[in-house]
């Protein structure tokens, strides 16, 4: 390994080569703490030509590399792998360009994703998906795990507004996939390359979409006597033909939480619903009309809209803070991101309060509706023996779940390494067998970020 | 046993017990013979019998459908729920077939709304190259497990695999729809474009018409049409043509069989961005070319003289690092113009088809 290291420094990083255990400890997780594994070697590029002569010295030693930007996987998207080199992407955070005319905006991987819309706010553009973490989450990481966020239901996820990359590959050799153009010459090598969990390689730069912002945003909280009531009241809005932005829903629990931390003063009850409707002003108030009637219809307790920008920017900085707003409710959470179809929303609420009842262990539900993209945070104490163990295994039985009712292990957080072995629950050993031989022919021997998505031992 | 099921077993064990070095390229609406007629040593599978609606549930605003079903069989059970196919796949009088949107990447000019065939495919079964029959995606709106199978098939023009099912999201259909036309020529069309994009006005297609006239399409609430059409003519100036009813729908529904494209020429499909056309459509008209830009200038669709030589539009593309498919006319080996992919596509191509049972560029 000397040799290895010797020929990282030979690079040129300087200080910005980390091997000393204190440097390294930092690197070791990401925002799945549960895994840890310090690496041999971080380090911190500060250029793409650093990264493809890192990926080059890798190749050619045969030590594998992970990427890491914000390191705010909730998968473990960016666990180190023993004896590997983690290349820290955070100081390639340059927006290179944006073009107000084509609508697209150019920049480094580790750009922070809010960072990209604040750039192309000035052309009154934005850049859709927002991820919870937007705020310290990179684009580079966004891309690897095909992100989502709350606005996905009309704005789609990242790969759909990911419309050309340079990248390097495995051993070293960089190629450039798609372009400005949001049509694909195909086949979609970028859609391809989005949401690979890092095993194609490294994106050096990366093309994305911008939107035009809405010159109107409405944001309605409804309350309801129970989860499912609200899970109804979002298959009735789809059902009319609206096509809200997002809507959210949190439980009684996550509200608490909610409130606990940011204090977003939201209206008491079992289940809160966020509907945002946005638009042009006569689209929107026409549509508020009708959904305001929805609302009512489906039982709501209360209602309240804002248009107001920073009674807005409340409703979803609670919302969007819930994840670790739980930290107030319990010491230790895993958070899921199974899928169901949006119509058995209601379904698999109940029955995830079945087993939640049935183990004791509390469950607080913040989701996507509008996806049917579930966030359920199980609540345990790990000082307790045994409890890390038993909020997996609700986990587990989540996500089987999940899948059941004919949806996915995983909305927007990725495989990652800890729902590799639910994989199979989803896709046949034809179809694994096919990711892995895709995966060994773009990486013979598995040097970028191995053992994420696919097992390493299966892998072949 | 059902056709379907039948067709899919023929398919693979024509993958698998070919030893003669013959290639493969599935065929089914044929709208578009440049990609679904087999050139030499190339043996056609005709894939129709894999069609017919799998799945689909209104209040999920998801479609289920094997590969062969007509375009318009979607639009049409889609139509009665007052939902569509946002990517608008053209074609559809010619029999276009879903996997064949799909495999040809064409999203028509109302895709300008919500996005292309890329955005709203979701899931895909499709025999590999090795003959089995795979799962990529699923049938949920969102979902991030496993690589986007479903979102490499866009394009891949029976190179990858033969699809046999494809699932997409839909969104509600715009309950009215009004065109706007304004004589504008190609350079103040492409300012107005550059303007218009960027908001207020949400506009559902915006093409340049070969002659440089820009038209631009609203949809929506028929409550709001109105208010939002004289909003968008303000905002223009003066308006040259408006299309209502079934004037508008009728003008769209001739765009999307390329009426306009003479018969002694042939359709090429050309990604590119906006900042482009200008020279594109410079050096495309001094070689003849009829173009119309889609797309808000995402895409040219290029009508080509049949009696030009490919290789002569292919060096126009090339120069401009740009590249083309063509749709109509004879059998082309692969895309015209600049290369896509690199060694990236080799790769993962080898995997999909190691025995080189498909067709290749």
């Amino acid at each position: 390994m000397t040799g290895f290291l010797d020929a990282l420094a030979s690079l040129g990083l300087g200080s910005r080569l980390l091997t000393g255990p204190a440097q390294l400890a930092a690197f070791g997780s990401d925002a799945l703490t549960a895994f840890h594994q310090r690496p041999l070697a971080v380090v911190l590029v500060e250029t793409a030509e650093e990264v493809v002569e890192v990926v080059r010295v890798c190749h050619k030693e045969g030590v594998p590399f992970v990427a890491r930007g914000s390191g705010t996987s909730l998968s473990g998207g960016s666990l180190p792998v023993q004896g590997g080199v983690v290349v820290a992407l955070n100081r390639l955070n340059r927006v290179l360009r944006v073009d107000p005319d084509t609508r697209i905006a150019v920049v480094e991987p580790g750009v922070i994703n809010l960072h990209v819309s604040e750039v192309a706010a000035q052309y009154n553009l934005a850049y859709a998906p927002d991820p919870s973490s937007q705020a310290v989450c990179s684009i580079g990481g966004n891309l690897a795990f095909n992100s989502g966020g709350a606005h996905c239901l009309r704005h789609g996820m990242t790969s759909n507004h990911v419309l050309g990359l340079r990248v390097v590959l495995p051993d070293g050799e960089v190629v450039e996939l798609g372009g400005g153009s949001t049509e694909p010459v195909g086949p979609d090598w970028v859609g391809m390359f989005c949401g690979s969990e890092g095993l194609f390689g490294i994106a050096l730069q990366v093309t994305l979409r911008l939107v035009p912002i809405a010159e109107c945003k409405r944001t309605s909280l409804a309350v309801y006597g129970s989860l499912e009531a609200a899970g109804d009241a979002v298959a009735a809005i789809i059902r009319a033909g609206l096509l809200p932005v997002a809507m959210e829903i949190m439980d009684a629990l996550a509200i608490e939480a909610a409130e606990a931390s940011v204090k977003p003063d939201y209206p008491k009850g079992a289940a809160l619903l966020i509907v945002e409707l946005e638009g042009e002003r006569d689209v929107v108030a026409a549509d508020a009309v009708r959904l305001d009637a929805l609302l009512r219809e489906s039982g709501a307790t209360q209602t309240s809209s804002t248009e107001d920008a920073q009674a807005r920017a409340l409703i979803w900085k609670g919302r969007k803070s819930a994840f670790s707003a739980v930290g107030w409710l319990a010491p230790d959470y895993l958070v899921q991101d199974g899928v169901v179809p949006r119509t058995r929303l209601g379904e698999a609420l109940a029955e995830i309060e079945r087993l939640s009842a049935e183990t004791g262990i509390r469950v607080a539900n913040v989701f996507h509706a509008g996806d049917g993209n579930l966030h359920p945070l199980i609540l345990f104490d790990g000082r307790e023996p045994g409890a890390v163990e038993r909020a997996e295994q609700l986990a587990g039985d989540i996500l089987r779940l999940c899948v059941s009712l004919g949806g996915s292990i995983t909305g927007e957080h990725g495989v990652g390494v800890e729902k590799r072995d639910y994989l199979p629950l989803m896709f046949s050993e034809d179809d694994l067998g096919l990711m892995r031989r895709i995966s060994s022919a773009v990486d013979p021997e598995h040097l970028a970020n191995r053992g994420k998505m696919l097992r390493p031992e299966a892998v072949g | 046993m059902t056709a379907a099921t039948a067709c899919i077993e023929h398919v693979r064990e024509l993958i698998r017990d070919r030893d003669t070095g013959e290639r493969i390229l599935p065929v089914a609406g044929a709208s578009k013979p440049a990609l679904s007629r087999a050139g030499d040593g190339v043996i056609s599978v005709d894939v129709s019998d894999l069609r017919g609606i799998v799945e689909y549930d209104p209040a999920e605003l998801t479609v289920t459908a094997r590969a062969a079903t007509p375009v318009a069989e979607v639009a049409y059970a889609l139509a009665e729920h007052d939902q569509y196919l946002p990517f608008d796949p053209p074609f559809l009088d010619a029999g276009a077939t879903i996997g064949g949107a799909v495999a040809a990447a064409t999203s028509g000019p109302n895709a300008f709304r919500h996005g292309g065939v890329r955005d709203f495919v979701i899931g895909v079964r499709l025999i590999d190259g090795t003959g089995r029959l795979v799962a990529g995606g699923g049938k949920v709106v969102k979902n991030a497990a496993g690589f986007d199978l479903p979102k490499l098939m866009v394009g891949s023009r029976g190179r990858l695999g033969v699809i046999t099912q494809l699932s997409f999201k839909v969104f509600p259909r715009p309950s009215a729809t009004v065109t706007h036309r304004y004589d504008l020529g190609l350079d103040r069309a492409l300012a107005t474009i550059a303007r218009l994009c960027r908001g207020p006005v949400a506009l559902d297609a915006v093409d340049v018409e070969p002659g440089g006239r820009l038209v631009v399409r609203l949809g929506g609430d028929a409550d709001v049409l109105g208010a939002r059409s004289r909003r968008l003519s303000d905002e223009l100036g003066a308006l040259a043509e408006l299309l209502e009813g079934s004037v508008d729908r009728a003008y769209w529904a001739d765009v999307a069989s390329f009426s306009w494209v003479p018969e002694e020429r042939v359709i090429v499909r050309v990604p590119l961005t906006a900042d482009l056309v200008g020279r594109a459509d410079a050096a495309l008209r001094a070689a003849e070319a009829l173009v119309r830009y889609s797309l808000a200038g995402n895409v040219a669709w290029v009508a080509w003289p049949r009696g030009h030589p490919a290789d002569e539009l292919a060096s126009v593309l090339a120069s401009l690092g740009l590249a083309g498919v063509a749709l109509t006319g004879p059998p082309l080996a692969g895309p015209l113009g600049a290369r896509y992919g690199g060694r990236f596509a080799e790769r993962v191509r080898s995997a999909l088809d190691p025995f080189d049972r498909f067709v290749a560029d």
